[in-house]
């Protein structure tokens, strides 16, 4: 236990042990995120330059996006910063119960993004007829939002690995266990981002219900089978590890997850809304 | 102070409870033995690693180098193929780079930068360990080309041959339709990998793992320069990842970044390249600037003359070498406002380079100099770095430059930097700490002798080049007619280049020898001036039986100096640790070189993505895909155990008369 543990308070911006007096991991993450920037900087610097360079018979931007559904999408993505941030604040009273629901929270708002997201490219590549390699906008962008997509799919994946931690027994072996759980939690969020979402995307949009769920039966069974599954697996009564002293490690996904929305408003704002002036 | 150093030594996690709760394979706890090095988490032992391993590819890239100066030797040669000398000299590029100077610089940031501030280890010593794997991954994917020669059925299409800067449209499927590309692609990218985690760590390490009194500016020169230089590899290195990302599209998804034909611009290629290659050049150069700040001193008897604007020019070089990139590409037609404005940025960036080869001759003057071998190397490297620095900055004025781009001069002005410089330097750091690391000094006799061999050989190599290429010969050509006036300087730098490879030999040979037979050594055989010379050689698996106080910019000597106050300092931490329940150390692990072992499987079987897998003959899956995913889920299982185990840990303690006992489990 570490020494301020004794006093009962755990400074959760301060940490004695490191000549600055910033946890390790936090540090780690914050230098992550600046090669990050760069990252995606190059990627930005591509589509830009290629969109002020088109070639004849590029895709016209404005006839292939919905913008309406993005801006929905890009709402739901930024509110998940606001369901992470309460999660980090759960986590930092110590509520464990509150921070999970938020976990989740976060997760399923991250889906609801890359569904959007999934309809978006299926809808491009099988009605607008852009894709991949049939023009170079449909090359740099694919490309471009692919990769920040990545990066929410990672992120849910980081943070399910974190939800399932917080199931961790202090005492016995549940290794099994909490890897099917893990297995679930990815399943329901899978089947949620894949099929679901832009299943209910396609509703909207006027194809009836009942073709949605005949369509995409099977996944849908299964993500059902998995939600129970998370449901029940979450049911758990012993102690667990972990607590108020983890609060760091949820804030350093946190980092990486609030920093993932600010790279897609800077994305929405250059690749989406730019188009439209 | 006790108090704050005993609180030092904690991770903030709890301690390995008695029976752990997660367990998938027995962690494993051999500190000698195959898994013992495979599993381990001492920084010491993954630079040890690191430094084998780049002196191996050092060797190989050093016989690729001669097998091209062979093939230049006379004129109309046919000792090897057009095809295999475009593999040789893209594999002598990227192997010196990424695979020698790069990782022996990664084996000094491991050996020295937790020994010099005073650290038990490195802030996240499991991810350390998973650099390493890492890198091995990239080295066998850039280097599995080769057995395509000795087993035909390998149908990778020999090594890479595309340049080390596989310039875009060349990288196009039209043009090297060979797997070696795509092989070549992935295996950068993972090298990038390797180096973007490793930095990652070193960063927080220097920032955060100081021992109490080691202010930013009491750093030592090479711990502020690997700071810097892990910066720019965390900054630089997004760069070529996203354009080996769009190359690995192109190829393998069909997109049209670089395909003219889809109304890509091969020059995109040109830009994202040198926005990382020219960080690149200072990443390679600024760690060698950390070793002779460190062995200048140590033999003139003096401190570094100016620290703080050695430090400060360092940094400056770091800065601006981001800004240089388009130097590169002046015979590009970029245009004459931003010629203008490269040319002057590479001017510029000469300012910081000299103020501080200054500040060396600086330490050197009025000093009492001891011409010991790594003093000699120290010496060699100023002078040969200057040269280099001079063709350099002719470069940097544009019209000249549009004479000398793609000729030998070009070839001449790299390799005085990068032989000249980082080589020199890093043959310096080799000897100077070689009696830490093993405890065994290297004969002072054949030091020298190899010294000499290596500064004759690399300059009669090297220096007609400099006439070669303002003759016009231009780099990377197969051969070359007898008529050009280019036989007597290809000739002379053929025989130079067989001189240099013996230097090398003589210089490892006695490494070798050394390691076995050397004459052993003190704790501190130079009289030198950092921490790491305070503790035994080789140091003990803790490095330091007491965390260090520093109060001065040169630690050591002042510990030197202070003897009493320094020992009882040192008594009140022992004690001090001892009742917060001892040293803690971190455990090892499997799962970092688990996730490496499926990174390899994925990458590997990803480059082949459209070719079907063949087994004895037949086809066994129609494409790589399943494989590839498979190396994935790999990974992904690994890392996620990883995360489960925790650091675990265990603690040892020293008694007065310097036995050292194990505990496990347990809280304080």
């Amino acid at each position: 236990m570490s020494s301020h543990a004794a006093t009962g308070q755990i400074d959760h911006h301060h940490d004695h042990t490191t000549t600055t007096g910033i946890p390790n991991k936090k540090l780690l993450w914050w230098a992550f995120l600046a090669s990050d920037c760069m990252f995606f900087g190059a990627l930005i610097s591509t589509h830009l330059i290629y969109r002020l360079n088109p070639p004849p018979g590029n895709a016209v931007p404005t006839q292939v996006f919905n913008i309406e559904l993005t801006s929905f999408s890009t709402f739901i993505l930024l509110m998940s910063s606001l369901l992470m941030a309460l999660a980090v604040n759960a986590i930092q009273r110590g509520n464990i119960k509150s921070t999970r629901v938020m976990l989740l929270g976060t997760m399923f708002f991250g889906c609801i993004f890359l569904g959007g997201q999934v309809y978006e490219f299926a809808h491009f590549v099988a009605v607008k007829k852009m894709t991949l390699s049939n023009s170079i906008f449909g090359s740099t962008f694919y490309t471009l939002t692919g990769t920040h997509g990545t990066h929410v799919a990672i992120g849910v994946l980081l943070l399910g690995m974190m939800y399932v931690r917080t199931f961790k027994p202090t005492h016995g072996n549940g290794l099994i266990k909490n890897f099917v759980h893990l297995l679930a939690v990815c399943a329901v969020m899978g089947v949620s981002f894949i099929w679901l979402v832009p299943g209910l995307i396609e509703v909207v949009y006027g194809v009836p219900l009942t073709e949605m769920l005949h369509h995409a039966a099977v996944p849908l069974a299964v993500g059902a089978v998995a939600l129970v599954a998370t449901f029940v697996l979450g049911r758990t009564s012993g102690d667990v590890e972990f607590g108020e002293k983890n609060a760091g490690d949820v804030e350093a996904i946190g980092l990486y997850w609030h920093f993932v929305d600010i790279v897609w408003i800077i994305i929405f704002t250059a690749v989406y809304l730019l188009e439209y002036l | 102070m006790a108090q704050a150093i005993a609180k030092s030594d904690y991770t903030g996690a709890s301690h390995a409870p008695a029976k752990p709760t997660f367990e998938l394979f027995t962690r494993p706890t051999a500190k000698t033995g195959l898994v013992g090095w495979l599993t381990t988490v001492d920084h010491k032992k993954i630079g040890l690693m690191y430094g084998g391993f780049a002196i191996l590819f050092f060797l190989i890239g050093g016989l690729e180098a001669l097998m091209i100066r062979t093939q230049l030797l006379v004129p109309n040669n046919r000792f090897i193929s057009a095809q295999l000398y475009n593999e040789l000299f893209t594999m002598h590029g990227t192997t010196m780079i990424f695979l020698a100077v790069m990782p022996l610089n990664a084996a000094f940031f491991n050996l020295l930068i937790p020994l010099q501030i005073g650290a038990r280890d490195v802030a996240f010593p499991r991810l350390n360990t998973f650099s390493l794997w890492v890198w091995v991954v990239g080295a066998i994917l850039l280097n599995v080309g080769w057995l395509s020669h000795f087993v035909p059925s390998w149908k990778f299409g020999g090594a890479p041959d595309v340049g080390w800067f596989g310039y875009a449209p060349l990288t196009s499927k039209i043009f090297t339709p060979d797997m070696s590309t795509d092989l070549w692609v992935l295996g950068l990218q993972v090298l990038g990998l390797s180096s973007i985690v490793a930095s990652l760590n070193f960063i927080v390490t220097i920032i955060n793992m100081r021992a109490p009194g080691l202010t930013m500016m009491r750093l030592p020169v090479f711990t502020w320069m690997a700071l810097v230089t892990s910066f720019l590899l965390i900054l630089a290195l997004p760069a070529i990842a996203i354009a080996l990302i769009e190359v690995m599209m192109d190829r393998n998804f069909g997109t049209s970044f670089f395909e003219v034909s889809g109304g890509g611009q091969p020059i995109l290629w040109q830009h994202l390249f040198w926005v990382f290659g020219h960080p690149e050049v200072y990443i390679l150069i600024l760690p060698p600037m950390g070793y002779v700040s460190e062995i200048l001193p140590t033999f003139s008897r003096k401190p570094l003359f100016g620290y703080p604007i050695v430090v400060f020019s360092g940094v400056a070089i770091g800065f601006i070498g981001f800004g240089v990139w388009s130097h590169h590409m002046f015979t590009t037609g970029m245009g004459t406002i931003a010629t203008a404005a490269f040319s002057l940025a590479t001017m510029a960036i000469a300012v910081p380079t000299g103020v501080k080869i200054f500040n060396w001759i600086g330490t050197l003057w009025g000093g009492r100099i001891v011409t010991r071998v790594p003093m000699m190397f120290a010496l060699g490297f100023i002078w040969m770095f200057m040269l280099g620095g001079f063709s350099g900055i002719m470069h940097s004025a544009a019209p000249a430059d549009a004479q000398q781009q793609d000729s030998y001069f070009v070839i001449a002005h790299f390799h005085y930097v990068l032989i000249g410089g980082a080589t020199f330097a890093l043959l310096a750091a080799i000897h100077f700490w070689f009696p830490k690391f093993f405890g065994r000094m290297v004969p002072e006799f054949w030091g020298k002798v190899s010294f000499w061999l290596i500064f004759v050989g690399f300059n009669a190599t090297f220096f007609p080049m400099h006439f070669l290429g303002l003759n016009g010969m231009p780099r990377r050509t197969w051969t070359y007619d007898a008529n050009m006036g280019w036989n007597e300087g290809n000739f002379f730098a053929t025989c130079g280049a067989y001189l240099l490879g013996v230097g090398i030999f003589t210089y490892f040979a006695v490494l070798i020898w050394s390691f076995f037979k050397g004459q052993k050594c003190g704790n501190d055989p130079w009289d030198a001036r950092t921490l790491e010379w305070s503790i035994p050689s080789p140091p003990p698996e803790h490095n330091f039986a007491a965390i260090p106080t520093v109060h001065a910019r040169d630690g050591w000597w002042y510990e030197k100096t202070h003897k009493e106050e320094i020992a009882k300092e040192k008594a009140a931490h022992i004690k001090a640790e001892e009742s917060h329940g001892g040293i803690h150390m971190p455990d090892q692990s499997w799962y970092p070189l688990f996730a490496a072992i499926g990174l390899l499987i994925g990458t590997y079987n990803f480059a082949q993505l459209h070719h079907p897998v063949v087994m004895f003959g037949n086809t066994v899956l129609a494409s790589h895909l399943p494989l590839a995913i498979a190396g994935g889920v790999i990974m992904v299982l690994a890392l996620y155990l990883w995360s489960l185990e925790g650091p675990g840990g265990y603690h040892l303690h020293i008694d007065e008369k310097g036995n050292i006992k194990e505990s496990r489990g347990g809280s304080h």
